[in-house]
Parts: structure tokens; C-alpha cells; sequence
């Protein structure tokens, strides 16, 4: 064998979900230098919020993310919230809360399968998916959506709860509590599954916060940061919960935090269920809104999501900046990875939960020292033919013949 | 009339044709049962059929950096070995239909020619996922082969002979010594699963890391080919631990005998599924060492155990 092998995982490989690319240099199984390049799915989200309404808006951050829908949106509706100083109904508060928990219920369910996956243990991927499906119905049933839930509106949210549906969210809770417990059997007692585990994807306790690492990956190593406890938002204040850590600072330890998350939501949506208080749901929101500006942070099931708006008086945010806890995780990968095994590498990535669909939204230029140039439509469009056909391939000369084909 | 004779034995039975057709069953009860574990449906009968007959009718893609010649060779020379080592494997009563002392270790050779196979086809396919994928194959091979020979000479040793034909009928002389070998049944079962790479071992094909390992540039027939050699060491494998390890009621006629045979074999194979379900991949390294230092030395102790059963039973 040769001494070094270059290997491409990624844009397209069968352990990513989305496209990213990280280039390895392997000597036989070791992983010895490894680059990251992100950014094959930007899809200039925060610049498209500009040319939209606040209305408007809502729905399409609540597309940046397809797991994490609700996360976004909310983070979003609380910033322009406090900008323009609405009072949102307790009641809105309580269903924004019980549908965001719900929805790190689906989350960390899914990402379970997904480790399950990546370490070759399909049957765990088929049994929490199946389990999901109880939450997926729920969510469906309260929001009408499986995914993108459409619930969220600047004032509060868009649909009530109907006293008859109280039961039925308590028995999916109670059916999901016991699934759950049986995984955490399942985690703390199958041996090939902890082999594969433990001791992989370390992160000190001190390079968690070096690196700044939020949510799951962070409380594995300890740093019992929780922006539902630091900085309580909705009705978190009123809820009794705890921030589960874990000193495994490993993959081990970041599933063992998130099943333990499992635990406090499903405690959490039967409080939540059982005080809810009576009310009107939103207060009707201005269509213009002052201007100010506004940070929200909001804890999505991966890690703590960040929204800036600033507003300047029209129905327009003049700019909407959104930091994805990807973004902060992403920096730990490559620590994790130094000098352990190829077969780690898709753990590792999977166990930050990475959605790198909703972190792209940064533009890197390369080539710096150049002179910055703008180019009209036209221009990137001649400039983008003559450097394909500088290296060999002429889309003008495809289109040619086809052209000929059709004719 | 010798030569029609020969072509039935190497066309139709036990060769090419009834290999091929029992391997599609068993594929068939694998990938029904593992789906069944897992809560899933599963495919219906015909599915392993369909997937050779659509593999069958695509375009053979020889990368320009594959040596061509190895690259073709290969899969070919995979069902080759693994359809000729059931000759010699008994099927019903005790005898194979060729037999000669010292076949055990033929079998056991012939049986490692799909995994060489797979390693020099990944190793000229010129992808780097090959690549890793081949140098997998032939690492693991090093992992399970000891422990394998160690399992089936076991029982050889206590029967006192190399041909399998033989072992088959000492062991229906006397059913007593059967449980004795219950542990190289174990470990012989471990075995298999690595040499088919079926999961906890399908390290080599291990899908999130590099793809499908040895056979990512294999496509059309010759993939075709790689899978129906894989599902034909399956019923080889099987048959092979059936003949050593479940050697009852083999004097009951050819019919009778025949769905013994084949429910034996299908029980092996519920094995491996049942195993495969319930576990995670391991990493090539972890293999390596349970393989060495777990599983290897069970198996020397079964040969202790048997050299002692033999020294009592026939001293």
C-alpha cells in the first residue's frame, strides 16, 4: 500500500447527508491531516430576508433548517418581538415551548438513528425512527406539519391547543418515555456499541470552551452551558428541569447527554401540558416595525442558535444575521479527529448533529490579495464559460448540440 | 455418458445451477429476517433475483486507472472457488461426491479464494475507497482464518481424519462426541461472519467510510458476479459448519436427508442474520484484536479439550 492515501469524503459521499467536503490524508487507517471545506449549500437566505416582509420571513427562516424548523423561527420572532416591544400572551408562549421541546424530541430521536447508522448499527437506526414517527404524528396533529410547523407568527404563535388534545400528548409522551428508557439500557449495556463509542471524538473540558462548542457537544465535556437555564426565554423560567451533563467528553458521552435531554423534555411537555394556562395564543403585531435592533438565543436541539434583525422602520428587516449552532461545532471536528481512525471520522462528524445546509451562509473569499471586483450577471456568466473552457470543458459547445439534438 | 454425467454435476447439481438458486433463497431468508429483527417489511421472495437480473443487465464500467485484465478475472475466479469447494462438502448421508483424506484443508483453501479475490479486485480497481476496502479484506482475513482452520480441525482431530466425508460418518457412528466441538461451533460461526463480511465485520465494505469498499467501482455483471460468489460462500460456509458441527440424521434417505440438509443450513444462516442485527460494526482494529485475543485463543482451547476427549475416549 502506498505510504499515504489521499481520500475525499464528501461533496457526495454515502455517510454525509448533505454535501461537504473533508479531504483526509490516511497512512494505512490513521487519520494524519484532514481539511474541511464547507459551503456547497449556501443559499443566501439572510440576504433573501431583506427583500421580504417580516411575514414573510418568518416562514422562510423557518426553511433554513429542515430538524431544527421551529428553532430558527422562533429565535427569529423573539428578536423582531423585542424590537418592536410586543407582549406575547402566556398561552403563545406555553404552545412556542411545548412545540420547540416536541421538536427536540424528534431531533435527538433522529440524530440516535443517525449515530446508529454511521457505526453500522442499522437496527438502532430502524427502532428510534419507528419511535419517532409517534412524535412526527404528534406534531403533525397540533401543527399540521410534520416538519416546517408553520406555528410561529410575530406575536405568539398561530394555532391553539384543544383541551382534547392534552390526552393525547400525554400518551405519546408516556409510550416515547419507555422507549427511551429501554435505549439508555441499550446504550449502557450493548458492547460493540460502547466500543465504538467510548474514547472517540475526545474534546477536553478546556478545549470544549477554547473551541467554543454549544449544546450536546459541549455538556458532553462538561461545560453545563444552556441558554434555557442561562438566559431563560418563553416559559423556561417557569419550567423545572435540569441541564444534563456528562464528564465522558467523548461520542459516548454526547449520546448519553442527549438521551438524558430526552428525559428532561418529556418531564418538561408534561408540565407544560398540564399548566397551560387559559388566553388568546398572539397579540396582533404592527406591520411596520420601529426601528432597533434586537440578539435572540434560543437553544435548539444541537446547540444554541443565535438571530440578529435590525429593523429601520418598514415592513423589511434591513439586515438579518443568523448563527447556526453548527457553525460553533464545526471548529471541533477537525481537534476530534486528529490521529484516530478513518473509521471514526463518520461518528465523529454525525456526533456535533452537523446541518450544514443552515451554517452556510458565509461567504469566504478566496484568492485574497486580489482587487475585489463586481461583475453583472453577464459578466460571471462569460467569465464562468472561459474558465471551465480553460480546463477542458465547453458548456457552450454542449449547448450547440443539443440544440442540434432537439432540432 | 461420463461427460453428461460430469456437465449435470458441474451445471446442475451441486454446481452452478442449484448453488445459484439455494444461494438466492438463503440471500432471500437473510435479508427477510434481518428486516423482520429490525421492524422492517422486508423484500418479497424474488427480490435477490431481480437485484442479479437488473445487475446482470447493466453496462460493465472498467475504470481507465483499473488494471483490466484482474479487474475482469476476478469475480469470476471468486464463484469459481467458492462453487468448488462444495464438492467436497457431504450434503445428505455422509458422503460428498468426491471425497479424499486431507479434503478438509482443500475446502478451507478454496474457501479463502473469494476474499484473495476481492482484495487484488479492490486493489487494482484504482479508487482510493477500494484501496482501503482491499487492504480491509486481506487484514481481516489474517483476523478470522486461524481461528476458522482451528474450529473445523477441532472436530477433525477427535474423528481422527482429514476428509470431511469421513468426520461426517464418525460423528453418525457416535452422536455423543458432537457437543464436545459446541465451542468451535461458536467460533466457527464468528468466523464465517467475517469471512462473508457480514456485519460486526463488514469492515471492509463498511458503507459510511469508504463507500462499499472493495466493489466501488464494480458494477453490471461483474458486480453481479461478486455478489452471487458472496451469497454462494454463505451456503458453503453453512454447509460446511452444518456437515462438521450438526452431523444428525444423516442415514435417512436422500429425501428426507435433503430438507434436513437445507434446514440446517438455513439455521446457520438465521444465525448469522440474528448476530448481524443485534451488533455495530466494529473498527478494523477492534476486529483484529477480539479476533486474537478472544476468539483465536478460545479455539486452542477446543483443540486442547478435543486432544484430551481423544486421549481418554480412544486411549
Amino acid at each position: 500500500m502506498p505510504d499515504k492515501v489521499r481520500v475525499p469524503i464528501g461533496p457526495q459521499h454515502p455517510a454525509l447527508k448533505e454535501p461537504e467536503s473533508f479531504l483526509l490524508t490516511l497512512v494505512g487507517e490513521q487519520i494524519t491531516e484532514m481539511s474541511v471545506r464547507l459551503g456547497y449549500n449556501h443559499r443566501g437566505i439572510e440576504k433573501a430576508c431583506e427583500g421580504r416582509t417580516y411575514v414573510q420571513d418568518v416562514y422562510l427562516i423557518e426553511r433554513v433548517c429542515g430538524i431544527c424548523s421551529h428553532s430558527h423561527s422562533t429565535a427569529f420572532v423573539q428578536a423582531v418581538e423585542e424590537i418592536a416591544g410586543l407582549e406575547v400572551p402566556k398561552r403563545g408562549l406555553y404552545i412556542r415551548t411545548l412545540v420547540a421541546e416536541l421538536e427536540r424530541v424528534h431531533s435527538h430521536l433522529l440524530w440516535l438513528g443517525v449515530a446508529g447508522h454511521e457505526i453500522g448499527f442499522d437496527t438502532l437506526l430502524m427502532y428510534t425512527w419507528r419511535d419517532r414517527e409517534v412524535v412526527m404524528d404528534l406534531l403533525a396533529l397540533l401543527t399540521g406539519n410534520r416538519v416546517n410547523y408553520g406555528m410561529n407568527t410575530i406575536g405568539g404563535v398561530r394555532r391553539d391547543i384543544a383541551e382534547g388534545q392534552k390526552q393525547g400528548i400525554l400518551n405519546a409522551v408516556d409510550a416515547l418515555e419507555s422507549r427511551t428508557k429501554y435505549y439508555i439500557e441499550v446504550a449502557s449495556q450493548e458492547v460493540t456499541l460502547i466500543n465504538r463509542l467510548s474514547g472517540v471524538g475526545v474534546v477536553s473540558h478546556e478545549d470544549a470552551i477554547r473551541l467554543g462548542a454549544v449544546g450536546p457537544t459541549g455538556r458532553a465535556s462538561n461545560v453545563a452551558r444552556d441558554a434555557r437555564k442561562d438566559d431563560p426565554y418563553a416559559v423556561y423560567a417557569d419550567l423545572d428541569f435540569k441541564v444534563i451533563t456528562s464528564d465522558h467528553n467523548d461520542v459516548y458521552g454526547r449520546t448519553l447527554v442527549r438521551v438524558g435531554e430526552l428525559m428532561e423534555s418529556y418531564k418538561m411537555i408534561r408540565q407544560l401540558v398540564r399548566n397551560m394556562p387559559e388566553g388568546p395564543v398572539a397579540v396582533k403585531a404592527p406591520r411596520k416595525i420601529p426601528a432597533g435592533e434586537a440578539v435572540s438565543r434560543y437553544e435548539a436541539p444541537r446547540g444554541e442558535d443565535v438571530h440578529y434583525v435590525r429593523a429601520n422602520g418598514t415592513d423589511k428587516p434591513e439586515r438579518v444575521k443568523i448563527r447556526a449552532p453548527t457553525l460553533a461545532n464545526v471548529q471541533c471536528v477537525a481537534h476530534m479527529l486528529k490521529d484516530r481512525y478513518l473509521a471514526d471520522l463518520p461518528i465523529v462528524i454525525a456526533a456535533i448533529d452537523p446541518c450544514f445546509s443552515c451554517t452556510d451562509r458565509l461567504i469566504a473569499v478566496h484568492g485574497a490579495g486580489r482587487e475585489p471586483q463586481t461583475m453583472d450577471w453577464e459578466a460571471v456568466r462569460r467569465y464562468g464559460i472561459e474558465w471551465y473552457r480553460a480546463r477542458g470543458t465547453d458548456f457552450t459547445d454542449l449547448n450547440k448540440k443539443l440544440r442540434v439534438k432537439i432540432a | 455418458m461420463d461427460i453428461l454425467v460430469s456437465l449435470f454435476y458441474i451445471l446442475i447439481f451441486p454446481g452452478i445451477l442449484f448453488l445459484g438458486v439455494f444461494s438466492l433463497a438463503t440471500e432471500f431468508v437473510d435479508r427477510k429476517l434481518h428486516a423482520r429483527l429490525q421492524n422492517r417489511i422486508g423484500p418479497p421472495w424474488f427480490q435477490p433475483l431481480a437485484d442479479f437480473i437488473k445487475l446482470a443487465g447493466k453496462e460493465d464500467v472498467v475504470p481507465d486507472q483499473a488494471d483490466r485484465t484482474v479487474f475482469k478475472l476476478m469475480p469470476i475466479l471468486a464463484v469459481t472457488g467458492s462453487v468448488t469447494a462444495f464438492l467436497y462438502i457431504p450434503v445428505w448421508g455422509t458422503n460428498a461426491l468426491w471425497a479424499f483424506p486431507g479434503d478438509v484443508v482443500v475446502v478451507l483453501y478454496l474457501l479463502t479464494i473469494p476474499t484473495l479475490t476481492f482484495f487484488l479486485g479492490g486493489w487494482y480497481s484504482g479508487s482510493p475507497y477500494s484501496l482501503i476496502g482491499a487492504a480491509r479484506a486481506i487484514t481481516q482475513l489474517f483476523a478470522y482464518e486461524i481461528p476458522l482452520f482451528l474450529s473445523i480441525l477441532a472436530p477433525a482431530l477427535l474423528a481422527d481424519t482429514w476428509s470431511l466425508s469421513e468426520m461426517a460418518q464418525f460423528y453418525a457412528r457416535h452422536p455423543g462426541y458432537t457437543p464436545v466441538n459446541i465451542v468451535a461451533f461458536a467460533v466457527a460461526v464468528v468466523a464465517l461472519l467475517g469471512k462473508l463480511e457480514k456485519g460486526p465485520f463488514d469492515i471492509p465494505e463498511a458503507e459510511t467510510e469508504i463507500v462499499a469498499g472493495t466493489f466501488t467501482e464494480y458494477s453490471g455483471r461483474l458486480l453481479a458476479m461478486f455478489r452471487l460468489a458472496l451469497g454462494i460462500e454463505m451456503v458453503v460456509g453453512a454447509s460446511l459448519i452444518a456437515a462438521v458441527f450438526l452431523p444428525f440424521g444423516l442415514g435417512v434417505g436422500p429425501v428426507i436427508g435433503f430438507v434436513l440438509y437445507l434446514a440446517k443450513v438455513l439455521f446457520v444462516v438465521c444465525l448469522l442474520s440474528l448476530l448481524r442485527t443485534v451488533l455495530a460494526r466494529l473498527r478494523i482494529d477492534q476486529m483484529i484484536s477480539f479476533c486474537w485475543k478472544i476468539v483465536a485463543p478460545i479455539a486452542f482451547l477446543q483443540l486442547l479439550v478435543d486432544l484430551l476427549a481423544k486421549g481418554i475416549l480412544h486411549g
